[in-house]
């Protein structure tokens, strides 16, 4: 340990800081506006930190002993997160007054499970992973009860549970992951895989080779579906979308979902990124991407209010995202090979602006009717023109129309699907963009085409107006030119050795 | 010239849209005065900026900037970028150039109308888009500007979308240019899995030239591009839209038919030109179809009465002459015809809608008289009407030469028949044009606006509102309400256009009476020696790769003095007919017998769009076609997507129920999983 795993290591470490300060500023003071404030202004530290190392793109990347690895697809990621944290503070301004002492707290636990993302996206070690998992969804079972209502109680309380029962899959995963390679650190997991396999350790009759990988690899992928909100692990979603409140649901849903995403491509790419184990991981996701955007799909159409709706939408929409898991390239070139992680990472990002705009949309219109309800909804085109405007941008690129980064983030999909030998999977995707037609222009015609339900006027705040207008704009930049965002999510996924090494 | 001053051609007026559209118009249109300031000020600039790139090209030929991926993802790659070569120099100059003076001269047109912003915004998109397709480096980036030339070729015809006739004039023109556009999309999704790389102009430039490109495929290709010129060029069988379109403002057919929308498709075949050029079919092909509509399209114009529709075929007739040019391989000749037609056709279509100005209809019957109310106008219409006949030594004189003499050389039976058709178009191009100017200018006024309503209100019993007869729409006295509908041109004031209107027309006419010179500089004045304009455009390698290439495709035309007289010959000729029949500006002129009937068949326009519309759209298409589709659509169909939407539902709300908020349930759920998931592993796996 030296100075240069702290330099490498310095955004997560300006995110832990920053929660701490949070949390003593509001001790202090008990002036929540100022903790806001302080934290949204502190996040420029992480947020330069990681552009510094990107740019400066260290050649060790290694910290603490091969514990985390601070390469650029972390970088990436920790930039994603920052971003996101930023948005959900500003979101929260107002909605917090619902919070009543506990303002300040707020903060400060979102900046923890921040903290915990992005040490997440960068641990090389099992054990890392696993502490840095824990971190990321125990403040978030906290925040999604901070209603202090039955519903929200019940959220926290859901997702506390089965958030520790999938923890406990996960634990076991690793631990047969462990005694069959003797290592935790990813790299060396890796090269140990290699040489038994080059010794003939491995038996061509098992999956993955042996029982022990096969029990490992399947409960570890269990484990973190959970997070991904892959069916049959969604169930705890619908009902924590619709009783947490809403910043920490558009939270969950953007940043603790691209996490999971990021750890999951980081262990299948670095530890098991062989061609052999490939295959067989491949075959899970495609059955899993299936199912979770069919379910998700359906179930979505009856669904009445927003939050629950968006909670079945983000269920479907990691379906999607899993296409792009499943799309390993039997073809082992170079550039076959990155299109699969590429197009997953890309549609994470694209998703982060299209969700928030969603999201942000949405809390700017709840905050003042206090309705839920798509009927709620109604005539909103009228009383609030801009935010409509931008909560039907985020729809559609949810929807996946151009010229918006949804129509280009399944795309590049069902692209690497098609390019790996999945047709139907792409096929199936399409299927199910069109049934997700329905259920997200039912709101956006409730703004557009049904009377309002009254005639005051939903003027939008200028800080929460900026950062959902931001959003927004992203959703349609990298729709229309998405050749920078999709070049950076490429040097992102060539740092992960499975794509780069072959 | 950099990469990024390039760009700049066409983000100007792109930023000006963005501006007039999402500012001026929402928040200031009280100070809407400002929208044509700033569409004036971006296409200024983008002329400006023009000017610079044709210099750059004529310095260093064809520049390629570099391709950029748009998307570039494994297996699917679409690129991007700036292609500047002397044609799209040459067209960059005509289009900014053109929509420069049109804009200026809007601002007096349009002044008072309730849509003057948007007309603006309107105006810098279309102008953006058409900039945009002439720098198209990729051909699905020209795809893309093409569409968007045509989705604003639409909303300007339509801009008075409350008058039917105009309504149904921009869906007319929409419709039937999609009809072409979709055989230029088959072309470019044949030549996409040809070689994705191959839609990369350049690079395909090089598959060319390298043999890479059989000329089956080429063929193909190259009927499928032409299919897209068709729609957009007006040239026939898709020639209807065009006349309709004179239901926009007068400025924007002044653009239209100058230097955008239709000059587009001409541009179209010459950006394919080596590609189309392996294939004799396809070259044959669009020769006869260019020599055809020369001919066909001007004898329309003999007889119409509306001095927008006069002009309207002429245009069509004009990008004949430049298709069959292309058609014989005179490249070169195409391009400066199109180059010197932008100049005049957008004077005459200006010098229309000054005559509008005054006399508040377009009806020519209507008109007569007016040389001593509009001096300037009449003298610049003379000016423009020279060019466009073709008399030495105006501008048209020397482009349509240099066809003629194209087709001539050809030496094919194809190029003595499109030779011979082209002399045809002279005679008539003559006629009809002075016809133009004999009726609107000289004897003796007929009352304008007042006259025609009048007329309207005893041929009509039922009183009936400006915009066109919802029944015989296609027939004559289409015209009418052109001026009666927008508050400014309403009524009859008989005086000379304002100054803002005036200025565009005069530095039009100079370019009209000058830009022929180009083939002909002032240093080499006698027998032809230089012709730059020739060079210039030959000076393009990814084109011509040799210098033969270039001669072929006509740098280096003869002067064919025998040609020269006798087209002169024939368009004095025209204008002596036209003299004797409208010289003191007759309204009208009647016709022996037979000649009547041929009367009647040019001004219903060869029943064309009856055709259309009711043999082919209504009796085979809905009739026939249809109704078998709708039986299959309600039946199996809508049956099939009644039952799969209903299941759909269904089994949303059936898995509901899984959903039961149980957190036992839950947990059950996670424990399946797991398990299927290992079962599935043991039983499949392996």
């Amino acid at each position: 340990m030296g100075a240069h795993d702290l330099w490498l290591l310095s955004p997560q470490l300006a995110m832990a800081a920053l929660a701490c300060t949070a949390l003593v500023v509001d001790l202090a003071t008990g002036r929540s506006k100022l903790v806001l404030w302080l934290s949204l202004i502190g996040l420029v530290i992480p947020a330069a930190l990681s552009i510094a190392l990107w740019a400066a793109n260290p050649a060790d990347t290694l910290v603490f002993f091969g514990a985390a690895s601070v390469d650029r697809f972390s970088l990436f990621f920790t930039l994603l997160f920052t971003g996101v944290a930023a948005a959900v503070i500003v979101s929260a301004e107002k909605y917090a007054s619902r919070f009543q002492e506990q303002r300040g707290e707020f903060v400060g636990l979102i900046l923890a499970s921040t903290t915990g993302m992005m040490l997440l996206a960068s641990a090389n070690e099992l054990i890392t992973i696993y502490v840095s998992l824990e971190l990321t969804a125990l403040p978030v079972a906290a925040l999604l009860a901070f209603l202090r209502e039955d519903r929200s109680a019940e959220a926290g309380m859901k997702f506390l549970i089965l958030s520790g029962v999938s923890s406990a899959l996960l634990l076991y995963g690793l631990v047969f992951i462990f005694g069959f390679t003797g290592t935790t650190r990813l790299d060396e997991i890796f090269a140990r895989i290699g040489d038994l396999q080059a010794s003939g350790g491995f038996d061509s009759t098992v999956p993955f080779g042996s029982y022990g990988l096969l029990l490992g690899i399947a409960l570890a992928i269990s484990g973190f579906a959970f997070k991904l909100a892959a069916a049959p692990f969604q169930m705890w979603v619908p009902d924590a979308y619709e009783g947490g409140p809403t910043p920490v649901v558009a939270f969950l849903s953007v940043a603790s979902k691209a996490a999971g995403f990021a750890v999951v491509l980081r262990i299948l790419y670095s530890a098991f990124g062989s061609p052999e184990l490939a295959v067989e991981w491949s075959a899970l996701f495609a059955v899993l991407a299936v199912v979770t955007m069919t379910l998700g799909n359906l179930m979505a159409l009856p669904q009445k209010n927003v939050k629950r709706l968006l909670g079945y939408s983000t269920i479907s929409q990691a379906g999607f995202m899993l296409i792009g898991l499943a799309a390993v390239s039997a073809n082992t070139s170079a550039g076959s090979l990155v299109a699969g992680p590429q197009s997953v990472v890309f549609y994470l990002a694209g998703y982060a602006f299209t969700n928030l705009a969603v999201f942000l949309g949405v809390i700017a219109i709840t905050n003042r009717t206090n309705d839920n309800t798509i009927a709620g909804f109604a005539g909103m085109g009228r009383r609030a023109p801009v935010t409509a405007l931008l909560l039907a941008i985020g729809l559609i690129s949810l929807l996946g129309l151009p010229p918006t980064v949804g129509f280009m983030s399944k795309i590049f999909v069902f692209n690497a699907a098609v390019n790996s030998g999945l047709a139907w999977l792409a096929l199936a995707g399409v299927l199910n963009s069109v049934i997700s037609a329905y259920y997200y222009l039912r709101v956006i015609r409730a703004m557009y085409m049904e009377a309002p339900t009254s005639d005051e006027r939903i003027t939008l705040d200028p800080s929460l107006g900026v950062a959902t207008g931001i959003a927004a704009f992203g959703a349609v930049l990298f729709g229309v030119a998405p050749w920078f965002l999709l070049r950076a999510a490429e040097i992102a996924v060539r740092s992960l050795s499975g794509v780069a090494g072959s | 010239m950099t990469e990024a001053l390039a760009w700049l051609i066409i983000l100007l007026p792109l930023a000006s849209f963005v501006a007039v559209a999402l500012v001026i118009r929402p928040f200031f249109n009280r100070w809407s005065i400002a929208a044509g300031w700033v569409t004036i000020a971006a296409i200024a600039g983008s002329f400006v900026l023009s000017l610079v790139a044709a210099a750059a090209v004529f310095n260093d030929g064809s520049i390629a900037y570099p391709s950029r991926q748009w998307i570039a993802a494994p297996g699917l790659v679409i690129p991007f970028g700036i292609l500047l070569d002397p044609l799209t120099a040459v067209m960059l100059v005509v289009a900014s150039g053109v929509s420069l003076l049109v804009q200026i001269y809007s601002q007096g047109y349009m002044r008072g109308d309730r849509g003057y912003a948007r007309y603006f915004a309107y105006m810098s998109l279309f102008t953006a888009s058409m900039l945009g397709l002439v720098l198209a480096r990729s051909i699905v980036q020209m795809f893309f500007f093409w569409e968007l030339v045509g989705l604003c070729s639409y909303l300007l015809i339509g801009f008075w979308f409350t008058r039917p006739a105009a309504a149904a004039a921009a869906k007319k023109a929409f419709l039937v240019t999609r009809l072409g556009d979709f055989g230029f999309l088959l072309a470019v999704l044949y030549l996409f899995f040809q070689g994705g790389e191959l839609l990369d102009v350049p690079t395909l430039y090089e598959a060319i030239h390298a043999g890479l490109i059989a000329t089956s495929v080429a063929t193909w290709i190259g009927l499928g591009i032409f299919a897209g010129a068709v729609g957009k060029s007006a040239q026939f069988p898709l020639h209807t839209w065009l006349p309709d379109a004179m239901e926009g403002p007068t400025p924007v057919s002044a653009l239209i038919h100058a230097a955008t929308m239709v000059a587009a498709g001409v541009f179209l075949v010459a950006r394919f030109f080596p590609l189309i050029e392996l294939s004799g079919t396809t070259m044959d092909v669009i020769a006869l179809i260019g020599g055809f509509t020369a001919v066909f399209a001007a004898s329309m114009g003999l007889v119409a009465n509306d001095i927008k529709r006069v002009m309207a075929y002429s245009t069509v007739s004009q990008l004949g002459y430049m298709m069959l040019a292309l058609g014989v391989g005179a490249y070169i000749p195409a391009i400066f015809h199109l180059f010197t037609h932008a100049w005049f056709k957008a004077l005459l279509f200006l010098s229309a809608g000054s005559v509008n100005h005054a006399a508040g209809t377009f009806d020519m019957r209507y008109m007569g008289g007016l040389r001593k109310y509009m001096p300037a106008t009449y003298a610049v219409m003379i000016i423009g009407g020279l060019s466009l006949a073709g008399i030495f030594p105006l501008a048209g004189f020397w482009s349509k030469d240099e066809v003629l003499v194209g087709a001539l050389e050809n030496g094919s039976p194809v190029g003595i028949m499109t030779f011979l058709l082209g002399l045809i178009a002279v005679l008539m191009t003559a006629f009809y044009m002075f016809r133009a100017v004999f009726m609107t200018f000289h004897g003796s006024w007929r009352g304008g606006a007042d006259a025609e309503a009048a007329a309207n209100a005893s041929a009509h019993p039922a009183p009936q509102a400006a915009g066109g007869h919802a029944g015989d729409g296609h027939g004559d006295g289409h015209g009418d309400g052109h001026g009666d509908e927008h508050g400014s041109h309403g009524g009859v004031h008989l005086a000379e256009s304002p100054l803002v209107m005036v200025l565009p027309m005069g530095i039009l006419a100079a370019a009209a009476i000058f830009a022929g010179i180009l083939v002909n500089p002032p240093t080499a004045l006698g027998p032809i020696e230089k012709h730059f304009f020739g060079e210039y455009a030959a000076h393009n390698k990814p084109v011509f790769p040799t210098h033969e290439d270039a001669v072929r495709a006509g740098a280096e035309p003869h002067f064919n003095l025998v040609i020269a007289l006798a087209s002169t010959a024939l368009a004095v000729a025209g204008i002596g007919l036209a003299y004797t029949f409208y010289g003191r500006g007759q309204a009208s002129v009647s016709l022996p017998a037979p000649l009547a009937k041929v009367h009647r068949v040019l001004t219903r326009k060869y029943y064309f769009d009856e055709l259309y519309e009711r043999v082919l759209v209504n009796n085979l298409f809905y009739r026939r076609f249809s109704a078998a589709f709708e039986w299959i659509d309600t039946n199996w169909i809508d049956g099939f997507n009644y039952r799969v939407t209903l299941w759909t539902e269904r089994s949303g709300r059936a898995l509901t129920h899984l959903q039961n908020g149980q957190i036992q349930a839950y947990g059950t759920a996670i424990a399946l999983g797991v398990l299927l998931t290992l079962a599935a592993y043991f039983v499949w796996g392996a």
